[in-house]
C-alpha cells in the first residue's frame, strides 16, 4: 500500500511537470510558432486562401494571444475615447490584419528552424518575454514574445521582429486616422484592408 | 524607348504628395511633404527598374551565385562594421567583425564563402550611423533619401564616410565600380522581397508604417537590442 502511494505521487508528480511544460510560455511559443509553420509548409493552398487561412490562424492564434490588449497598445491613448463597441469591432479587424501579417512573416522563412530560448523565471513572473530566432544567412532575425500570465495560460499581447513591435509600430497610423476621420474611420479603414 | 523618356518625368511630376487638411505634421517628421514626394518617386523607380532586374537576378542566378554575391558584399560591410566598433569602443565585437573580414577574405575567396558564420562567429552590423548615435547625435528629421530609401538626418551623414570609403568606389576602372554599384544594388534589392511583401501586407498607410518600425529599428540598433523603455512601451 505504501509502495502504492509513493508510486501515485511520483506519477503525479510527472503529470505535474508534464502540464507545467505544457504551458510554459516558451512551450507555448514552439508550438504555436511551429504548428503554423508547418501548416504553411504542408499545405501551399492554405496561403493563397484568405478565408481558409483566417480560420486557420484563428484556431491556432486565438487561445495564446490576447488581441484586446494588442489592440489597446496599438491605439495608445485613443483606446479610452472608444465605445465598447467600438473596441469589439477595432479588435476584430485588429485581429484578422495581425493574424495575416504574422503569417506572411513566417511564410517567409518556412523553410528554415525556430529556435526559441528557454525561459528563466520565476514562479511568481506574471510577464516575460519568450525570445526566439530564425537562421537566415549571417545574421539571425530575431523575433520576441511579450506574455502575460492568464489564469493558468500564457498569452502573447506583443510580438518584436528585429526590435519593431508589430502592435506599437500602428501608433502614428492609427493616431493619423483617426484624427482625420475618426474611430469610426479606424475601422472602416481596417475593414477595407481586410477584404 | 522614347515613350519612356516622356513617362518618366510626367511620372516624376505626378509624384507630388499632398496631406489630408488636417493631417498633423509628426515631430520626427517636419519634411513629411517633401518626403512622401520623394517616397512616390523611389517607388516608382523600383517598379519599373530596380524590382524586376532584381527579380529576373532571383530568377536567373543559381543560388549559389546569389550567396556569393550576397558574401561578398556582405564581407565589405563586416569591415566597415569592425572600423565602426573601434569607433564605439566595442573590442569585443572589433574582434570578431575583424576575425570575420581576415577568415572570409582569405580563406573565404574574397568574401565569396562565409566560413566565419560557419565557425560561428556573429556577423555585425555597425555602421557609422550608429557610431555617431553611440556618441549621442541626435536622430534629426526623418528623411527619406532618393534611390536609397528611408534615413534621417544622422543616418544619412553616416552614409558619407562609408561612400567615400568604400572600397568599390576605389576600384582602378569606372566601369568595373559601376557594375560592382549595380550588383550590390540588385543584391540588397533582391533581398527585401520578403520585408517588402510583409510591408504591404501589414501597413494601412506604408509610408507612415515604415518610418515608424524605420526609426524604431535604428534606435534598438544604436542600442544594440536593448533601448531605453519608453513611457508608451
Amino acid at each position: 500500500m505504501k509502495l502504492f502511494h509513493k508510486m501515485s505521487a511520483l506519477v503525479l508528480a510527472f503529470a505535474a511537470t508534464a502540464v507545467m511544460a505544457q504551458t510554459a510560455p516558451d512551450a507555448v511559443v514552439k508550438n504555436v510558432a511551429n504548428e503554423v509553420l508547418a501548416a504553411l509548409k504542408a499545405d501551399a493552398s492554405l496561403g493563397a486562401s484568405p478565408q481558409k487561412l483566417g480560420a486557420f490562424l484563428d484556431s491556432k492564434l486565438s487561445p495564446n494571444f490576447n488581441f484586446t490588449r494588442m489592440t489597446a497598445l496599438a491605439m495608445g491613448r485613443n483606446w479610452r475615447t472608444a465605445s465598447p463597441e467600438q473596441q469589439k469591432a477595432l479588435t476584430a479587424e485588429f485581429k484578422t490584419l495581425l493574424n495575416r501579417t504574422y503569417s506572411s512573416a513566417l511564410a517567409g522563412y518556412k523553410d528554415k528552424a525556430i529556435d526559441v530560448r528557454p525561459v528563466k523565471m520565476a514562479a511568481s513572473d506574471t510577464e516575460v518575454i519568450v525570445k526566439t530566432s530564425i537562421a537566415s544567412g549571417a545574421s539571425p532575425i530575431l523575433i520576441d514574445y511579450s506574455m502575460e500570465k492568464a489564469g493558468d495560460s500564457w498569452k502573447a499581447y506583443d510580438v518584436t521582429v528585429a526590435g519593431v513591435s508589430l502592435v506599437t509600430n500602428y501608433r502614428d497610423e492609427f493616431n493619423n486616422v483617426i484624427r482625420e476621420s475618426g474611430i469610426d474611420g479606424l475601422i472602416k479603414s481596417l475593414q477595407a484592408k481586410n477584404k | 524607348m522614347k515613350s519612356l523618356f516622356v513617362v518618366l518625368p510626367a511620372l516624376m511630376l505626378g509624384a507630388c504628395a499632398s496631406l489630408p487638411p488636417n493631417h498633423q505634421l509628426s515631430p520626427a517628421d517636419p519634411y513629411e511633404k517633401a518626403n512622401r514626394s520623394v517616397g512616390m518617386f523611389n517607388e516608382i523607380v523600383d517598379i519599373m527598374f530596380l524590382k524586376p532586374v532584381a527579380k529576373a537576378y532571383v530568377t536567373v542566378a543559381p543560388e549559389l551565385v546569389q550567396k556569393g554575391v550576397s558574401n561578398f558584399f556582405g564581407n565589405i560591410a563586416d569591415g566597415w562594421s569592425a572600423v565602426n566598433d573601434i569607433l564605439q569602443g566595442k573590442t569585443d565585437k572589433a574582434g570578431d567583425d575583424l576575425g570575420r573580414l581576415l577568415l572570409n577574405t582569405t580563406f573565404g575567396f574574397g568574401g565569396v564563402f562565409d566560413l566565419a558564420t560557419d565557425a560561428g562567429i556573429d556577423k555585425g552590423n555597425e555602421d557609422f550611423g550608429q557610431t555617431l548615435g553611440f556618441w549621442g547625435v541626435p536622430t534629426g528629421p526623418y528623411l527619406m533619401l532618393p534611390l536609397l530609401g528611408p534615413s534621417n538626418v544622422r543616418d544619412g551623414l553616416g552614409l558619407l564616410p562609408s561612400f567615400l570609403f568604400d572600397p568599390i568606389s576605389k576600384l582602378s576602372s569606372g566601369a568595373t565600380s559601376f557594375a560592382f554599384t549595380g550588383l550590390r544594388a540588385i543584391d540588397t534589392r533582391a533581398g527585401l522581397f520578403t520585408t517588402d511583401a510583409l510591408l504591404n501586407q501589414a501597413s494601412l498607410d506604408k509610408y507612415t508604417y515604415v518610418r515608424s518600425a524605420y526609426l524604431k529599428r535604428r534606435e534598438n540598433l544604436v542600442y544594440d537590442g536593448k533601448p531605453p523603455k519608453t513611457e508608451d512601451d
